[in-house]
């Protein structure tokens, strides 16, 4: 990786860590008026993901898909005015935060009933094949997904017909307030019941760039070689509450101190203290860069606000095309 | 001369022809290549069109559904089979959540240009789950199409409407009408979704029907003109969008309503016609009107169960005579039928 490039990507995490930020700070105004699942903490594996994909190719996600929808490289406007349910959003209004799509920058759609978006991915790498188009798709989803038949299904058909396709399991340790161990046997990791499918699967720091970025990039050029799919789990832990804008530790689910680990291994710092140490950037560039993109959001911000709410006339459109 | 084909061969030169005329056609479905092919409806075109193109798929009805959803979002046109309706219930997520809402929850930008075809039946011990009608279900989806056709003409000229529509399409085939025969153009034609069609015209009594409920409904109508009832029958053949005004100014010109439908009683397409009759020209009924139904119990697998269980034209006769207040007279007795009540023809002996 370039200098080049690594600023680049590290400027797409900032900008993400900000946009949820930004996210978090005004959604008590209650103008944004629709459920926001925010990524902070779990921004490494979007960007390390989408880094290796082109325009070109299709990503699928779920509830949890800001990160996933910015780093694709779909409009941060368009975004922040469907939080807001107004005509400019990118889905008219209709969808808000768990239905975000991008058609020109190749983000398909996301939507939150769990695992649900996983088959639709691998139809869309069964049609881009059948068709004859050279594009990968990738899915994001959570760990709670593989509980779901429906990956099952999704994975063995994409084994079967070697499909293009990448799986990215983000691996936060919770679903919702219930903690991976009363939900899945401690006897083996999520990567490894991937591989009983017969499928590529690795398992990789969410919380490290480089860690995602070079798994990412093999099962990208796997996919491309039409040798098999990549099943890629990602260690990670969301810092908010499942849903909203708080911090909700107090409810003691998880402990504080597990919280604090994980912040510890904050992904944008790291990233961040890598690229000053190699004298790739300095505090100044830091912050030049962090100004840059927080008037980037603050324009979309009064890009959103300013836009009109869909009127009357919109609710019976759009249901048959 | 006419040329008359099978329903189920009707279904066949559609399927043909959507694979000929656009390379994005493809069939799926558990035994689509199989040597019966779907009750014949899917023979042949896996040689003329290759493996690519009329495939098989695993036992993962709620994965496959995805799947093709997801074709058909970069420019795929799939068709999907289920031999029984009852097994495309394993995919209800990917056809309500995904498909149906699709369009509408990403602002109009993709849609879902989808076939589902789904067999049901009746009789023939198909029992509890494997013949359940359950097209009020879907019917109530806003996003969803659906499509009953009833006579081989329309089956092919419905399934080509269905194929070239931009939405998902869920297109339900009676089985006990695959060995109807009918005059059935070659070649290219459509038939609308959305339109009923009049099976026989009368102006004493309107008798709404679904799929294979017309053919009861025909040969009800033709026994109630012995007793000087002329009956008109409708044949809904799409149930959403419902051709309203059709049915609204049939009921108008005869003042009397009955509703056959192979599906449950509660909450079922009979339900739904009379309310919008109700809603629209109650002034109009000379009498209460009729719905002929499933009653609200599982499907039984004995013959001797299922003959109470399964509406006849003996149902249709007797809710037409209550409400021209013939109540006392003799219920009507088939005479000399001679074809158990559990098999569509004599032709028909199992196993499934």
């Amino acid at each position: 990786m370039t200098p080049k490039f690594l600023k680049e990507l590290f400027c797409q995490m900032l900008r993400i860590r900000m946009v949820e930020e930004k996210i978090a700070e005004l959604y008590p105004e209650q103008e944004m008026r629709c459920p926001v699942h925010l990524c902070i903490g779990q921004e490494a594996i979007a960007v390390g993901v989408c880094a290796n994909l082109s325009r070109d190719d299709y990503v699928f996600s779920g509830h949890r898909s800001h990160g996933h929808y910015l780093a694709k490289g779909g409009d941060l406007k368009a975004m922040m005015a469907e939080l807001y349910g107004k005509e400019t959003g990118c889905s008219k209004g209709k969808g808000g935060s768990m239905h975000l799509v991008d058609l020109s920058a190749g983000f398909l759609g996301a939507t939150p009933i769990v695992g649900s978006t996983i088959p639709i991915a691998v139809g869309a790498a069964f049609g881009t094949m059948m068709r004859g188009e050279r594009r990968v798709t990738a899915v994001f989803f959570g760990e709670a997904a593989i509980e779901e038949g429906v990956f099952h299904e999704s994975i063995n058909f994409a084994v079967l017909k070697k499909l293009p396709v990448v799986f990215i399991c983000e691996n936060n340790l919770y679903s919702v307030y219930s903690p991976l161990s009363v939900r899945q046997p401690g006897c083996r990791e999520v990567f490894e019941l991937a591989l009983g499918h017969g499928v590529a699967s690795y398992q990789g720091d969410g919380n490290d760039l480089f860690d995602v970025y070079n798994l990412a990039k093999s099962a990208v050029r796997r996919a491309q070689q039409g040798d098999s799919p990549t099943f890629l789990e990602f260690k990670t832990y969301r810092w908010r509450e499942h849903c909203g804008p708080n911090y909700d530790n107090d409810l003691d689910y998880r402990t504080e101190s597990e919280f604090q680990g994980w912040k510890k291994r904050c992904p944008v710092e790291k990233l961040k203290k890598h690229l000053v140490k190699e004298s790739i950037f300095n505090a100044h560039d830091i912050e030049a860069m962090s100004e840059k993109v927080q008037k980037e959001i603050g324009e979309a911000v009064a890009f959103a606000q300013k836009s009109p709410f869909p009127e009357e006339s919109r609710l019976m459109k759009n249901i048959y095309a | 001369m006419s040329r008359e084909l099978k329903f189920s061969q009707a279904i066949n030169e559609a399927l043909d022809i959507c694979l000929t005329r656009d390379p994005n056609v493809y069939l799926i479905g558990l035994g689509v290549p199989d040597p019966k092919g779907i009750f014949g409806t899917t023979l042949g075109l896996q040689d003329k069109y290759g493996s690519d193109r009329v495939m098989d798929m695993p036992a993962s009805e709620n994965g496959m559904t995805g799947v093709v959803i997801g074709s058909a979002l970069v420019g795929m046109r799939p068709i999907m089979t289920h031999q029984r309706m009852d097994f495309a219930l394993l995919s209800l997520d990917q056809i309500v959540n995904q498909a149906a809402n699709w369009y509408y929850m990403f602002g109009g930008k993709t849609s879902v240009p989808l076939v589902i075809r789904m067999l049901i039946g009746r009789g023939w011990g198909q029992g509890p789950q494997h013949s359940q009608s359950l097209q009020a279900w879907f019917s109530h989806v806003p996003g969803l199409k659906v499509v009953m056709p009833t006579t081989p003409y329309d089956a092919k000229g419905l399934l080509i409407s269905s194929v070239e529509d931009n939405n998902p399409v869920i297109f339900i085939e009676h089985r006990w009408l695959y060995n109807l025969v009918d005059h059935v153009p070659e070649g290219v034609y459509r038939v609308p979704l959305g339109k009923a069609r009049v099976a026989k015209e009368g102006k004493d009594v309107t008798i709404v029907a679904t799929s294979y409920m017309t053919v009861e409904s025909l040969r009800a109508a033709e026994i109630l003109l012995k007793e000087g009832i002329m009956a008109e029958v409708i044949d809904v053949r799409s149930l959403k969008p419902l051709d309203d005004s059709l049915i609204l100014d049939s009921v108008r010109k005869t003042g009397r309503l009955l509703v056959a439908d192979t599906g449950w009683k509660s909450f079922g397409i009979g339900a739904e016609i009379l309310a919008r009759v109700a809603e629209e020209a109650l002034t109009d009924l000379k009498s209460p009107p009729v719905r002929v139904a499933l009653p609200d119990c599982p499907t039984p697998t004995s013959p001797a169960l299922s003959r109470y269980y399964y509406p006849r034209l003996e149902h249709i006769i007797s809710g037409v005579r209550k409400m021209f207040g013939l109540f006392d007279k003799e219920p009507f007795k088939p005479e000399g039928r001679t074809v158990p009540l559990d098999v569509p023809d004599k032709t028909f002996t199992g196993p499934f």
